[in-house]
C-alpha cells in the first residue's frame, strides 16, 4: 500500500473545515492530489530560515486608515443589496434554519 | 441567598464585547446604527456584505477609542499591531472570516479595581461585528433571516484574567466597565440593544488549593453566554458555582462546554461542547497594512483622556467634601461634566455647603443647568432662610392654631406628627422661606 | 482592417479623423465574433453598441478594451469563469475598470480565464477552454488566457488582465503579445475577485510596449478603497519610451537551471541584441525558483481558501457545491496549510522563505538595473496537458513566482517565433519595486530592434 502524506480521514476533516461538500470518490482523488502537492512543497525545509522573519506584506505600508465618515453614495439601497440573492423575504436574506450557536 | 460553599473558590474570567458608537462601520463607510435602522439591510455596501473584490480599510477613530479604553484601564499598548482573519462559516459572517486581532492586540496587561480586589485585564482588541440572524417559519419552512446592518460595526473585546471570585464581583466589574466606557463617551453600552455583551468563564477550585497554589487553574472551564443584564450575570454565576460544586462533590469533573442562561427558569443549560477549541486558521489580513504607533502618539492620547472617575471622586471628596455616591451620579451626567468643577469651586469660595449642593442636584431638588450662576442661586434660594419678625410669626401661629381645632385636639391626644401639618400651614401663610426649626419650636410652645 | 491596429494607432487615428470610432468598433466586433467561434475567447462577448463620439477627446478615445472576467463590471455579468457566479451581475465596477472608462476606454467583452484564476492554461474555466490563436491545438496559457488570446487575435485593441504569479506574463508569452504586471500596489485590486491578496496585481495585455505604457498610465494610482495601493505619483509612462539602453546593467537569471536547455539558445540571441544596443549582460545566480513554487503554492492556496470562503450562495451566486475540481483542490490544500498544527510548518515557513527571495532580489538589484529570464521553460503545450495534474499552474509559473511573490514589476515581450508551429517564446524583464519605467525602457528598445512583434512601430 502506497504511503501517503495524508489520510482519508484528514482529508475529510479538512473538507469539513473548508465547508466544501465532497463525495467519497472526490475524497480519494483529493487525497492523491494532496499527496503530490505535499511532496512538492516539502523542499522548504532545506533552507535556513533562522535569521529571517516572515514577509506578510510586500508594500512596506503602515497605518492606512479611514476617517470616521459615512459615505452615503457607496451604500446600497435595500434592493441593490438583495439583488443577487437567490432567496429573500421582506428585506432579509433567507437561509434554511440551522441550530443557533448563540 | 446562595453562597458558594467555602470548600470551593470560584475562578471566573469575563469576556465583554462592546459596540463602539463611531459614525461609520469598522472597515467601510456605511452608517453605524444597526439598532436604529428602520429596515433590514439598508446600511450595507460591497465591503460589509462580503461581495467579490471588496476590501477593508480600518476606521481610525475606532482604533483611537480602543487605545483610550486601554489607557484608562492601565493597559500597555502594542506599538506595532495588526488585524488578523479568523475563519469560520456561519450565515451572519459574510466573508467566511471575521477580521479581528489574534496574537498582537492593541492593548494588554491592565487592571480595574473592584471592592473585592483587582481584576486584571488580559487584553483588549478590536474586531468587526457580524450580521444578525433571526429564526422564523415561512410557509411551513423553518428558516433564518439575515440582516447585515450590523455587519462590520466596530466591536471592542475586553478579556479579564480569572480574577473574579463571586457573582457580585462580576456584576461590579461589569458596571464599572460600562460606566468607564460611557464616561469616555465611546459607546452607549445598551444591553437591550446588544451594545454590550457579557460572557463569563467559570470553574471552581478547592479553596485549600486556591490558597496554597493560586496560579494553578482548574482543568476545565464552563463558558456562560446569552446574559443580557448585570442581574442575570450575578444569578448565572451563582447558579453555575452551585451546579459545578455538586458535580465536583461527586468526584466528577464538570463538562467543558458552553452554556446559556435561561432567565425564566433562572438556570443555565448546555449549548455545545467545548472539548476541542475551534480551528480558526488565523493569519494576518493581507488587505490591511499593519498599524504602527509612536510612543509620542500614545502619550498624546493619554493626555487627551479625561481625568478618570476614580481620581475625580477622590479629589472632590478631599477638596469639596462631596460624598462619593453623589460624585458618581454627577459624573454620569456627561453633558454637564464641564460644569461641576467650576460650580464646586465657586461654592467653596462662597463658603456654601458643597456636599448639600451636590445632594440637592442629585435628588433633583435643583434643576440641571449649564450655568453655574443659576445653580448657585437656586441653591441659595432653597437653603437660605429669610428672617422673620417675632410678632409676625406669633400672629400667624395663633391664627393657624385657631383655624384648625380638630388638629389641635389630635396633637394634644398624642398624635405628635400632626405638628408637620401645622408647620406646613404656617409656612404657607407666611409665604417666605424661613427657618423651619424656629417655626417648629414656636408651634410647640403655642400648642402647649 | 482597423482591428489590427495598436492602441496608440487607434487613439491617434480617431483623434485625427483617419477613421471613425464606430468603424473601429465595427471592425473589431467582427473580428471578435470570428475569434470567439474559433478560439472561445470570451465568457461575455462584446456587444454591438452605440459608441459616444464625445469619447474621442479623451486619452483612450473610445478604444475597445477587453476585460478579464474576474474584474467586476457594473450591470454586466461577471463570473471569474466559474459556475458559482454564472448569473452574478454586480452593482459596482472594479476601480481599474472605472479608471479605464474615465480615461475613455470602452469595455469590450469579458474574457475567459481559468476559473477563479486557478491555473496557467485557461483549461479550468467552467465555460470551456480558450485556444491559442497562434496555433489552436495549443494552450493560450492562463489564467488571463482569454485576454492574451483576444489581443493576439486582434479581437480587441488592448486588454486588462491580472497576475497573481505569471497569469499575465505567461499567457502573453505563449500568445506572442506584450504583458505587463505592475508593482504590487501600483494598481487597485478593489472590485477584482480576489485570489491571493498579497500578490494579485491587475495589469495589461497589449500589442506593443507603447500600448502597455499607455494602459499603465491610466490604470495606476492610489485608491482609498484599497489599503494596499501606494500613494506614489503616476507619471506618464510613455515618457520612458524611445530611450536607448546604453550602459544599463542587465542580469540574466536561470541560465544554469535544469529544464531550460532546449530554449536557452534563443535567450543567448536576446542577450546579443541587448548587448548590441549598448547594455551589459551577465549571467547571475539566484535563489532556486523551485523553492518559489512551494512558497507560492502555500501562500496562494492559503489566501485562496480564505478569499473564497465568502462564496456560500446566500447573498449572491450559487452554493459551494458548484466549485470545480481545481478550486476544490486549492481551497483544501490552503485550508490544510493554515490549520492548527500545520500553519507553522507550512504557512509561516513559506512567508519566511518569501523574505529570502526578497533579500535575494535586493542583493541582485544592488548590482544590476534590471533582470531578464525566459518567461516560461517551454513553448505553449498542447491543450489537455493540464488534465488531472495536482499543480500544473504553479509548476508552469515557476519562473514568474519569485518576482510575483516579492511584488516586483515585470513585463513579457515576444522574443522568438517558431516558424513551423507558429508558437512564441517570451522574454521576462524584472525591475525593482516601482521601476516600471526601466521595464518599458528596455522592452521598448528590444521590441523596436527586433522583428518578433508584428505590431511594433519601427525604431
Amino acid at each position: 500500500m502506497k504511503k501517503t502524506n495524508i489520510s482519508l480521514q484528514q482529508v475529510q476533516h479538512i473538507a469539513h473545515l473548508a465547508n466544501i461538500p465532497v463525495s467519497e470518490a472526490e475524497l480519494v482523488r483529493l487525497q492523491s492530489a494532496f499527496d503530490e502537492t505535499l511532496d512538492v512543497i516539502s523542499n522548504l525545509k532545506e533552507l535556513d530560515t533562522t535569521k529571517v522573519t516572515p514577509t506578510h506584506q510586500v508594500t512596506g505600508l503602515e497605518n492606512v486608515l479611514r476617517e470616521d465618515e459615512v459615505t452615503e453614495k457607496r451604500m446600497f439601497s435595500q434592493q441593490a443589496a438583495l439583488a443577487n440573492a437567490s432567496k429573500t423575504h421582506a428585506g432579509y436574506f433567507v437561509v434554511p434554519q440551522i441550530i443557533s450557536q448563540d | 441567598m446562595h453562597n458558594t460553599p467555602s470548600k470551593y473558590q470560584l475562578i471566573c474570567g469575563m469576556e465583554v464585547h462592546i459596540e463602539l458608537k463611531t459614525k461609520s462601520k469598522m472597515f467601510c463607510g456605511c452608517k453605524n446604527d444597526p439598532f436604529g435602522a428602520a429596515e433590514p439591510n439598508i446600511y450595507t455596501c460591497p465591503v460589509c456584505l462580503g461581495m467579490p473584490g471588496a476590501l477593508p480599510v480600518p476606521n481610525k477613530k475606532a482604533i483611537e477609542w480602543t487605545l483610550k479604553l486601554g489607557l484608562a484601564l492601565h493597559c500597555k499598548i502594542n506599538l506595532f499591531s495588526k488585524f488578523d482573519r479568523k475563519h469560520y462559516f456561519y450565515p451572519d459572517l459574510p466573508k467566511g472570516y471575521q477580521i479581528s486581532q489574534y496574537d498582537i492586540p492593541f492593548c494588554y496587561d491592565g487592571y480595574i479595581k473592584t471592592s473585592q480586589g483587582r481584576v486584571g485585564i488580559t487584553r483588549i482588541h478590536l474586531e468587526e461585528d457580524t450580521g444578525k440572524l433571526q429564526h422564523t417559519t415561512i410557509q411551513g419552512e423553518k428558516v433564518s433571516l439575515i440582516d447585515f446592518n450590523r455587519s462590520s460595526v466596530p466591536l471592542v473585546e475586553i478579556v479579564t484574567e480569572p480574577d473574579i471570585h463571586s457573582g457580585e464581583q462580576a456584576k461590579e466589574y461589569g458596571k464599572k466597565l460600562r460606566d468607564l466606557v460611557r464616561y469616555l463617551d465611546i459607546a452607549d453600552c445598551d444591553m437591550e440593544q446588544g451594545g454590550m455583551r457579557l460572557e463569563a468563564n467559570t470553574s471552581l477550585q478547592l479553596s485549600e488549593v486556591a490558597r496554597t497554589t493560586p496560579d494553578l487553574l482548574p482543568n476545565y472551564k464552563v463558558e456562560v453566554k446569552n446574559i443580557n443584564s448585570f442581574r442575570f450575570l450575578e444569578q448565572a454565576i451563582k447558579f453555575e458555582a452551585d451546579r459545578q460544586a455538586l458535580i465536583l462533590d461527586k468526584g466528577e469533573t464538570p463538562t467543558q462546554e458552553t452554556r446559556g442562561w435561561n432567565s425564566l427558569k433562572s438556570e443555565t443549560f448546555a449549548q455545545r461542547s467545548k472539548e476541542s477549541a475551534e480551528d480558526y486558521r488565523y493569519f494576518p489580513d493581507p488587505d490591511i497594512p499593519p498599524i504602527h504607533f509612536t510612543q509620542a502618539q500614545i502619550d498624546a492620547l493619554q493626555a487627551e483622556l479625561p481625568e478618570l472617575p476614580e481620581i475625580v471622586i477622590a479629589r472632590w471628596e478631599n477638596e469639596f467634601g462631596i460624598e462619593p455616591r453623589y460624585s458618581e451620579l454627577l459624573l454620569s451626567q456627561t453633558e454637564y461634566r464641564a460644569v461641576w468643577e467650576g460650580l464646586f469651586s465657586t461654592s467653596k469660595k462662597d463658603q456654601l455647603n458643597t456636599n448639600q449642593l451636590a445632594s440637592l442636584i442629585v435628588n433633583k431638588k435643583i434643576s440641571l443647568s449649564l450655568d453655574t450662576a443659576i445653580l448657585i442661586s437656586a441653591f441659595k434660594a432653597q437653603t437660605t432662610t429669610t428672617s422673620i419678625d417675632e410678632s409676625e410669626l406669633a400672629g400667624v401661629i395663633s391664627s393657624v392654631i385657631a383655624e384648625n381645632p380638630n388638629e389641635v385636639s389630635l396633637y394634644k391626644a398624642g398624635k405628635i406628627n400632626v405638628l408637620n401639618f401645622f408647620i406646613g400651614q404656617t409656612m404657607k401663610k407666611i409665604g417666605k422661606k424661613i427657618d423651619t426649626a424656629l417655626v417648629k419650636t414656636e408651634l410647640e410652645k403655642g400648642l402647649r | 482592417m482597423l482591428h489590427t491596429i495598436t492602441l496608440k494607432q487607434a487613439i491617434d487615428g480617431v483623434k485625427q479623423k483617419k477613421f471613425s470610432l464606430s468603424e473601429l468598433h465595427a471592425d473589431t466586433l467582427t473580428a471578435a465574433q470570428e475569434a470567439q467561434q474559433n478560439y472561445n475567447i470570451f465568457v461575455s462577448e462584446p456587444r454591438a453598441q452605440e459608441v459616444n463620439n464625445a469619447l474621442i477627446s479623451t486619452p483612450l478615445a473610445g478604444a475597445p478594451i477587453a476585460v478579464k472576467d474576474n474584474c467586476l463590471t457594473q450591470g454586466q455579468t461577471t463570473t471569474a469563469s466559474s459556475k458559482v457566479l454564472e448569473s452574478f451581475s454586480p452593482a459596482y465596477s472594479a476601480t481599474v475598470v472605472e479608471k479605464i472608462q474615465t480615461a475613455g476606454g470602452v469595455v469590450f467583452g469579458k474574457t475567459n480565464m481559468d476559473a477563479w484564476a486557478h491555473g496557467s492554461s485557461t483549461e479550468t474555466s467552467d465555460y470551456g477552454t480558450t485556444k491559442n490563436p497562434r496555433n489552436p491545438a495549443h494552450s493560450p496559457g492562463g489564467s488571463s488566457g482569454g485576454s492574451a488570446a483576444a489581443v493576439a487575435a486582434n479581437a480587441c485593441i488592448a486588454a486588462i488582465g491580472t497576475e497573481t504569479a505569471g497569469s499575465i506574463r505567461l499567457p502573453a508569452a505563449w500568445c506572442g503579445v506584450v504583458g505587463l504586471k505592475p508593482t504590487y500596489g501600483r494598481v487597485s485590486r478593489y472590485g477584482i475577485v480576489a485570489m491571493a491578496s498579497s500578490t494579485d496585481s491587475p495589469g495589461s495585455i497589449t500589442k506593443t510596449v507603447e500600448d502597455a505604457a499607455i494602459m499603465l498610465t491610466h490604470m495606476a494610482g492610489n485608491d482609498p478603497l484599497d489599503g494596499t495601493t501606494s500613494s506614489q505619483s503616476v507619471p506618464d509612462f510613455t515618457s520612458f519610451l524611445g530611450k536607448n539602453i546604453q550602459g544599463l546593467k542587465i542580469g540574466f537569471m536561470y541560465e544554469d537551471l535544469a529544464g531550460l536547455e532546449s530554449i536557452l539558445d534563443h535567450y543567448h540571441d536576446v542577450i546579443s541584441v541587448l548587448e548590441t544596443l549598448g547594455a551589459t549582460v551577465k549571467a547571475v545566480s539566484a535563489l532556486d525558483p523551485h523553492y518559489a513554487i512551494s512558497v507560492y503554492t502555500i501562500i496562494q492556496r492559503g489566501e485562496v481558501s480564505s478569499n473564497l470562503a465568502r462564496y456560500d450562495g446566500i447573498r449572491y451566486g450559487h452554493d459551494r457545491s458548484y466549485f470545480g475540481a481545481e478550486a476544490q483542490r486549492r481551497i483544501m490544500l490552503g485550508t490544510y496549510t493554515l490549520s492548527k498544527g500545520y500553519a507553522d510548518q507550512y504557512y509561516t515557513l513559506a512567508q519566511k522563505v518569501r523574505t529570502l527571495f526578497r533579500q535575494d532580489f535586493e542583493k541582485l538589484f544592488e548590482e544590476y538595473d534590471v533582470l531578464i529570464a525566459p518567461t516560461t521553460p517551454s513553448f505553449a503545450p498542447k491543450i489537455g496537458i493540464a488534465e488531472g495534474q495536482a499543480m500544473f499552474g504553479e509548476l508552469a509559473d515557476m519562473l514568474q513566482e519569485p518576482s510575483s511573490l516579492t511584488g516586483l514589476p515585470g513585463i513579457n515581450i515576444p522574443c522568438f517565433r517558431d516558424t513551423t508551429t507558429n508558437l512564441f517564446l517570451g522574454l521576462n524583464i524584472i525591475a525593482p519595486l516601482w521601476r516600471e519605467d526601466l521595464l518599458l525602457q528596455v522592452a521598448d528598445a528590444y521590441e523596436k530592434a527586433t522583428e518578433w512583434n508584428s505590431w511594433r512601430s519601427h525604431a
